[in-house]
Formats: structure tokens, sequence, C-alpha cells
């Protein structure tokens, strides 16, 4: 077995003003510390395990309340109501003993998106807190936590954090004498992009390729090992033990009516500080990249930002103020998505950033759906011709006319995270793609963005 | 689109799965599938040890051959076909052999952003060796071009077997990784 990281994650964390009530640490607490994943330094200096055991003490169904009175939505990318979603799982009748299932979601692979990396790594006791408080409030039997394959050694850490639970008697049966038993296993993936969905992760977890689930019957139905299974995001998670600590109604009060709490945004690409900075929901995109992350590194202008992970459409200069919560952004066209905000200058080639994303997606495709699995391919090979100077100006209403037909036509909403940015893109940055098929040259003078080996 | 030619030339066509390199062992050590017994009694479904027992066999066998995927599926006691079908779906899987340290180069937006195109080129040209091109002829590297590791926010961002190392902005950072990997201060592939 590998290691254990012992040498710092490079990423930033924190910021003058972090911790205090405008900007409150509530996953990040103690980020930067390797020691952090101790149960003894999580219950000594970070409350932890106080939400648990004072949920144990509740009803189940107090719980749930709890978590929906706090309002807090989904982390993932769809931003589903997690109380809500928690409250659709069967309960058991007098004829009937349903076994059910907690899934976290730790398959982070969206490009620009590094949150929930950075809670697995310093504070992996949260998690595993929220996971026991979500098994208790929905009383399931397994909880699973799937992470990606290359993110070994975390879970090498999780494991021995979850061991350091389990000899404290948080796990196992009989859990703080409460009658119930529950225990978590962590599930290794093994590089696809796909199982961030969650019925193809369910796939996954079963030792099945992950390939997306005809829906319904929904996972709260039919999940995991065919019972009843609810799939959170690690983030999602994370945040359930300060929920339960400071109450729903606290909780709601942080970031936005509609769009509660904190999360973990990570900041990406042309920025003097990229990092991951939590802060409350609504909080402006302009504030963010240019007062945290400290704007652009080149010196040159920002042309483009990814407001949501790869899968969001591009936000151009007149949306940079938009607040970052899940219903402005998508009133503006774009999507919140993981939270990660990938910042390009103005010397970005548009044409060769798109047929990066698109690549990604033609990759990650899984195959089932024809729409996706085609259509991704070809927009790569357009997009291709394009960038190597064959382009024809008829190319780019080919473009404008694939996205219509793969969006929403699909099982899982890869394909329409492949469209997300083909389409922003073809609206907003036109004039360089027409450049490039006129002078069979980038439009801009940055450096290149695709390598000379050729794709994998 | 990358799909490699098949290389039989006879007239009766190879299985998909027989044309993948072939391994020098066939068996799974005795240790190896009593670990795949353990994992299989954690599930409420023995197939879902599909996925864990490839990464043990791909430890065993230095990468997931044919003969491999065969002792996986021997080992779980499932059809063979099915574990062919998992082992081809996931990238991590290596079909073909790989070089004592693995470089899984991320070239995703935010990595290429921050110069991942040239630090691949980089990492190529101080290896010596080409992706999907097998390892270097002394065993010692292989690389390869992979989506997202998960550390755009100090990008580029490169996996060294299974180390992360990121920020490898300047050439200096990426000899250091290089000569650590020779002084075998990391531990080798499939360990």
């Amino acid at each position: 077995m590998a290691a254990m990281r012992t040498k710092p994650d490079p990423h930033i964390y924190t910021f003058p003003g972090f911790g205090s009530e405008t900007f409150p640490n509530l996953m990040l607490r103690g980020a930067g510390d390797l020691n952090n994943w101790h149960l003894k330094v999580y219950e000594q200096q970070h409350e932890g395990y106080v939400a648990m055991k004072a949920a144990l003490k509740m009803a189940p169904v107090a719980v749930t309340d709890e978590v929906k009175a706090s309002g807090i939505r989904g982390r993932g990318g769809a931003g589903f109501p997690a109380g809500l979603k928690w409250s659709f799982m069967p309960k058991d009748t007098p004829e009937r003993k349903v076994t059910r299932y907690l899934v976290c979601n730790g398959d982070e692979g969206e490009p620009g998106t590094f949150k929930d990396r950075v809670i697995l790594e310093y504070n992996p006791h949260q998690l595993i807190e929220g996971m026991i408080i979500g098994g208790w409030a929905m009383q399931c039997a397994m909880g699973y936590i799937y992470i990606r394959g290359e993110f070994l050694w975390l879970i090498e850490k999780l494991e021995a954090a979850i061991q350091q639970a389990r000899d404290a008697g948080y796990l196992g049966k009989n859990i703080l004498g409460t009658g119930w038993d529950y225990d978590l296993l962590v599930y290794r993936g093994a590089g696809a992009y796909i199982c961030g969905e969650e019925t193809a992760l369910l796939n996954s977890l079963e030792g099945r390729r992950g390939e997306p689930r005809v829906k319904p019957p929904f996972p709260a139905a039919k999940g995991a090992f065919g019972q009843p299974t609810t799939v959170n995001n690690v983030e999602t998670l994370a945040a359930v033990p300060p929920i339960m600590r400071m109450g729903g109604a606290e909780y709601a009060k942080i970031g936005t009516p509609k769009n509660t709490g904190t999360r973990i945004f990570g900041v990406s690409g042309h920025v003097k500080r990229p990092g991951v900075y939590e802060l409350p929901l609504g909080t402006p995109m302009d504030f963010v990249v240019n007062d945290l992350a400290g704007g652009s590194s080149t010196g040159k202008k920002i042309k483009a930002i990814i407001p949501g992970g790869a899968s969001a459409p591009m936000f151009d200069e007149k949306d940079f103020d938009c607040p970052l919560d899940f219903d402005t952004v998508k009133a503006r066209g774009s999507m919140a998505g993981s939270g990660g905000l990938i910042v390009m200058d103005e010397d970005t080639c548009m044409v060769q950033a798109t047929l990066r994303l698109i690549r990604f997606y033609a990759h990650e495709s899984c195959g089932q759906c024809t729409p996706c699995r085609e259509g991704c391919n070809w927009m790569e090979m357009i997009l291709y011709r394009i960038e190597h100077g064959e382009g024809r100006m008829a190319d780019l209403d080919l473009l404008a006319s694939l996205t219509p037909r793969i969006s929403m036509r699909t099982l899982c909403p890869l394909g329409d995270a492949a469209c997300g940015p083909m389409d922003s893109a073809l609206q907003k940055f036109r004039h360089e793609f027409e450049h490039h098929i006129t002078h069979k040259t980038c439009y801009t003078t940055g450096s290149r963005l695709l390598s000379k080996m050729g794709a994998h | 689109m990358n799909h490699p030619q098949p290389p039989e030339t006879s007239n009766e066509p190879l299985a998909p799965g027989q044309r993948l390199p072939e391994s020098e062992r066939n068996e799974l050590s005795p240790e190896a599938v009593a670990e795949i017994h353990t994992i299989m009694a954690k599930y409420p479904d023995k197939l879902a040890a599909t996925l864990p027992a490839l990464h043990i066999a791909q430890r065993e066998f230095g990468f997931v051959s044919l003969s491999a995927m065969r002792a996986v599926a021997k080992a779980i006691g499932i059809p063979e076909g099915h574990v062919f079908g998992v082992a081809t779906f996931y990238t991590m899987y290596q079909k073909a052999p790989v070089g004592k340290y693995h470089f899984s180069v991320c070239t995703n937006i935010s990595c290429a952003l921050r110069g991942a195109a040239q630090l691949l080129e980089k990492v190529c040209e101080k290896t010596g060796v080409t992706p999907g091109e097998g390892p270097s002829p002394d065993g010692m590297w292989s690389v390869e071009e992979v989506e997202c590791l998960a550390g755009c926010g100090m990008s580029p961002c490169i996996q060294v077997n299974h180390d992360v190392y990121d920020e490898l902005v300047d050439e200096q950072k990426l000899i250091e990784v290089m000569e650590a990997c020779k002084r075998g201060d990391y531990r080798p592939w499939a360990t």
C-alpha cells in the first residue's frame, strides 16, 4: 500500500476574514493541517461528532426535517434539495422491512473541480459524521463511499479514519446504545468520469460497467443492489454536521433564501491565487475571481469564465458580476454545477479550449446512447478540422445543428454537458471560429492548449 | 476514434480480448484470491468485487492482461465476459504493460491553461516515451495523457504511479521527480 501523502496540499484555502461570521468555515475548518484527519484532533478542536451524538438522540424523521429546514441543495451539480431527497426513501411498514443504503459520491472528475479532494484530505471525519447522521435519518443498513481510483492515498486515509470511528464505537453494531447497526465501506473506482452520474455510480459500485440506468426507477426506489438508495455528494454530506450543530434555521440564514449555506468554490486557470474558497452561496463571481483569487495571472484581461465545472456554458465579460448561486447562474444561461470556476484570459484560443473540452466528453462518453457517443465524437472531429486549418464556414452551422440533437436525448446529462461549452463558445466567440476558418490560424496569441503528442 | 488496429492477419479473426497483450503469469497468488474472497463477503452481491479484484490483479500481473481477467472471473466465479467488459470500460486498468514509473499527465482545460501540453511534451522528451506506445526500452518509464486528476488549483498536475504532483510549471520540478524515481524514493508500479 502506498504511503499516505505527507506533504501539504499546495492548494490555497484561506483568505482574510475566513472563519468570521460573514465567511463561515463550515467544511474547510482546519484545512491545511495534515493531522486533522485524526479522530482526536477532530473531536478536540472542531466539535467533532457532537452533531452525531445529538442526532442519534433525535427521531430519524426529525433529523431529516432539520436538514430540510436548512434548505441545503445538493452540491454535486444538479442542486436538488438534499432534505427532500432524503424524505423520498421508503419507510419500513409492519409488513415489510426495507434495507436502505446511503451512497456518497466521491467520484470527483469534473474538470475544474477539486473540492471533494480537500474535504477527504483534511476533514474525512466530517464526511464520516455526515454519513452516520444521514444513515440514521434514513435508517440505512450500510453506507458506501465511492471514491475515484486516482485518489488512492485519500482512500487509505479515509479507511484509517473509518477504523478510528469504528474503534470509538461510532460505527458497527448497536451504535451508542441506539440498537442501530451501520457501517461504512469505501469503494475504489477505476477511472471513469461517467461514474459521477448517480445511476452509473451505482452500477460501478455493483461491479459493472459505469453505464447510467434508465430512470425511473429512481435510486430511492431501486438503487444499489436493488435496494432503496440515496446518493449524495461528498460536500453535501460534509455539510450535514454543521447543519445539525447550528440548527437548520440558523444554517438557512447563510447565503440567499433559496440557496442556503456555504459552498466550496474552486478557482483555476489564469488567476494569481488559484485554490479552493468556501463562501456563502450568492457571492458575486468577480469578488471570487478578482478579490480572492487575485485576478488575471498573466496581466491580460479575463475573457471567459466557466462558472460551474467544465460542463457549464461559459460566461463572457457581461456576466462576470453574476452571483454564484444555483438560480441566478441558471437564469443567466449557465449552471452552478460543481462550483469549479475556470478562468481564461483574452489570449486563450477558444477553438482550442472548446476542442479540449469536447475531446474530454468524446473520451468519457460511456457509449450507451447514440446521440452522445456519436455526437461528441463528431463535434470533436469537426473542431479538430477547424483547429487544423481545414474548417469550412458551413462547419459552424453544422456544429450548431448537432447540439440540439444531443441535448436532452440521452439517458444521463453527459451529452447535455458537452453541449454547454460548445453552444456558449459558438455564440459568444464565433468570431474566433470564423478567424480560424478564414485565416487557418488562431485569433489569439496565447500558448498552445493541445499537445503535439496526439490524442489518447 | 482512437482504437488501435487489430494485429491479426489470419483467416480466423481473434476475439476482442485476445488482441490484448499477454502477461507472463496466468494465475493469481493464493493470497490475492483470499483477498478477493474477503472483499466478496463484504457486499450483498459477489459481482461487486469485480472492480477491487481487477485492481488486485493489476497489482499482481503488472497490467490487466487477458489471463488476469480470466483469473479474476475464476476467483469470483462470474462469467469471463463480464470481467472483460468491466476491465475494458475503465481507463485505470492498464491493458498493456507499463513502465516501473507510470506518468499520468492531465491535459484537461485547467491544466492546459497553465501549460499541460508543454509539460506532456517535456515528460515525453525526458523519458523518451510516446504515449500509447508502451514503456521505454529499459522498462523504467511510461507516459499516459489522462483526464482531470482534480488538481486544477495547482495545475499542471501529474500522477506518478499513485502519488500526485502538482504545480509542475517548471522543468526543474519534473527533473526532481524523475531523479527521485531513479533513486527509488517512490514505490514502483504494481507494488
